[in-house]
């Protein structure tokens, strides 16, 4: 969209802190992966609220490089975390996910963002987020032989939220691969948004989804037609060159779909569709 | 990383082959693979893996680097003991699935490689090679 750096998220996060932890401590209440049998609500609480006030501290510094000086607080925290939750008897993919969580609220609170903005913010936040998911994984594999990079996988394949861009718009970025069980989730969460939110516009953006193969185009595809049915017409963003050569290869065709190379240009597209564009008023533009 | 060897990697579950990518990725780099030589053996070795894991209730991947005159290259090798494969000609044919699949794998991960070798006994099993030069 813009190499320009985007109106900041800071004030927004800042501003919405206390929503933005009482909403992430209720989803996490309300998940299937609850463990009020391992850890009280007050110390729940209270690790939301540190990882929250470190993510403030660490975007401040600027950086959005969580391995930065900038982000020490928060890898401290995270490494204390991991080690008091792994204690409790919580696994390594539990504890990503507590962090992981964290994506819906957070998301929520940009909604004031202008559109480009939000977007910038979104992926930017999305990629930190996934960052710090990692790091606890890695304190509980430090000193194990083998890295499990399946753990990681998996885990990282259950954080796919979906995330209203826009009214009447959806995004859906997918991470991890995209097997059968998967998929059946992922596109269940996504005809569900659709009908609460009445979108008729759904981005896939599989920037984060290392192989295509014949099955995960399969999915894919059904996926764009389960979304049809409800009424939504999708895009597909995030096809890297070498991913879309190997589909062609493969003799894959995905029928009736636009494809766009990155989730900010899908954006754009969608928001054509809607009717609506992105313009520069000057007066709302800062932080150029 | 250092020069690569060869390595198997057992094939029962979806699980196994999400390692067997990951596996075949690593080798792929050690060897200085573009990302697309990468991403096409990366992706051939999923349509054998899953075939694999879905028509033989499992198998092996063998995974070798080839470094033949002065050629460097990735065979991976998939063997299952399952059913075999009655008709190859048929099983070939892109669009032909007996499981619901888009029935692209084999007649894809042929175009994606430079050497294809697939041989199968009903009731004995298959045996898949592929080679990708880099
Ligand atoms: N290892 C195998 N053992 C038995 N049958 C196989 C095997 N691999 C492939 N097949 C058969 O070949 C068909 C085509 O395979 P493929 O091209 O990968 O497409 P798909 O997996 O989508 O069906 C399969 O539907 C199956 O009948
Ligand atoms: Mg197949």
């Amino acid at each position: 969209m813009t190499s320009n750096p985007s109106v900041t998220p800071i004030p927004l996060v800042r501003a919405g802190y206390e929503g933005i932890l009482a909403m992430w401590i209720a989803v996490q209440k309300r998940s299937a992966t609850a463990r009020p049998d391992l850890i009280s609500d007050a110390d729940l609480a209270r690790q939301c609220s540190e990882v929250l006030s470190m993510l403030l501290e660490g975007l401040a510094s600027g950086s959005m490089d969580v391995s930065s000086p900038g982000w020490e607080g928060m890898r401290a925290t995270l490494r204390g975390i991991s080690l008091s939750r792994g204690r409790l008897g919580f696994g390594p993919s539990e504890t990503a996910l507590f962090i992981l969580s964290l994506k819906e609220p957070l998301f929520g609170s940009l909604q004031e963002l202008d559109p480009s903005s939000r977007i910038d913010a979104i992926l930017e936040l999305n990629h930190v987020i996934d960052r710090l998911g990692l790091l606890t994984s890695e304190v509980y594999q430090q000193g194990r032989e083998e890295v499990s990079m399946r753990q990681q996988q998996e885990m990282l394949e259950l954080s796919t939220p979906v995330v209203k861009l826009w009214d009447g718009m959806l995004a859906l970025p997918l991470i991890g691969t995209l097997d059968s069980e998967r998929t059946q989730v992922v596109m269940e969460s996504l005809l569900q948004a659709i009908v609460e939110t009445g979108s008729t516009i759904a981005i896939i953006d599989i920037t984060g989804v290392p192989t295509v193969d014949t099955k995960v185009a399969q999915h894919l595809i059904q996926t764009v037609s389960a979304a049809r049915l409800m009424g939504a017409d999708c895009l597909i963003s995030g096809i890297r060159p070498q991913i879309a050569q190997t589909i062609i290869h493969l003799g894959i065709t995905l029928p009736d779909v636009v494809t766009k190379a990155t989730l900010a240009d899908a954006f754009v597209a969608a928001l054509d569709r809607l009717g609506q564009r992105v313009v520069s008023t000057g007066a709302t533009s800062t932080g150029r | 990383m250092g020069v690569p060897e060869r390595l198997t990697v057992a094939l029962r579950t979806q699980d196994d082959v999400v390692v067997l990518r990951q596996r075949v990725r690593e080798q792929a780099v050690a060897l200085c693979f573009s990302l697309l030589d990468q991403t096409k053996i990366v992706t051939a070795a999923s349509e054998l893996g899953r075939n694999a894991v879905a028509y033989a209730g499992g198998g092996e991947a063998m995974i070798e680097p080839s470094l033949n005159s002065g050629r460097v290259g990735l065979a991976l090798t998939v063997t299952d003991h399952g059913p075999g494969i009655p008709n190859v000609e048929d099983a070939m044919r892109p669009g032909f699935t007996t499981g619901g699949g888009l029935g692209l794998g084999l007649s894809g991960t042929r175009r994606l490689v430079h050497e294809f070798d697939l041989r199968s006994e009903v009731g004995r099993g298959t045996i898949v090679r592929i080679l990708r030069w880099k």
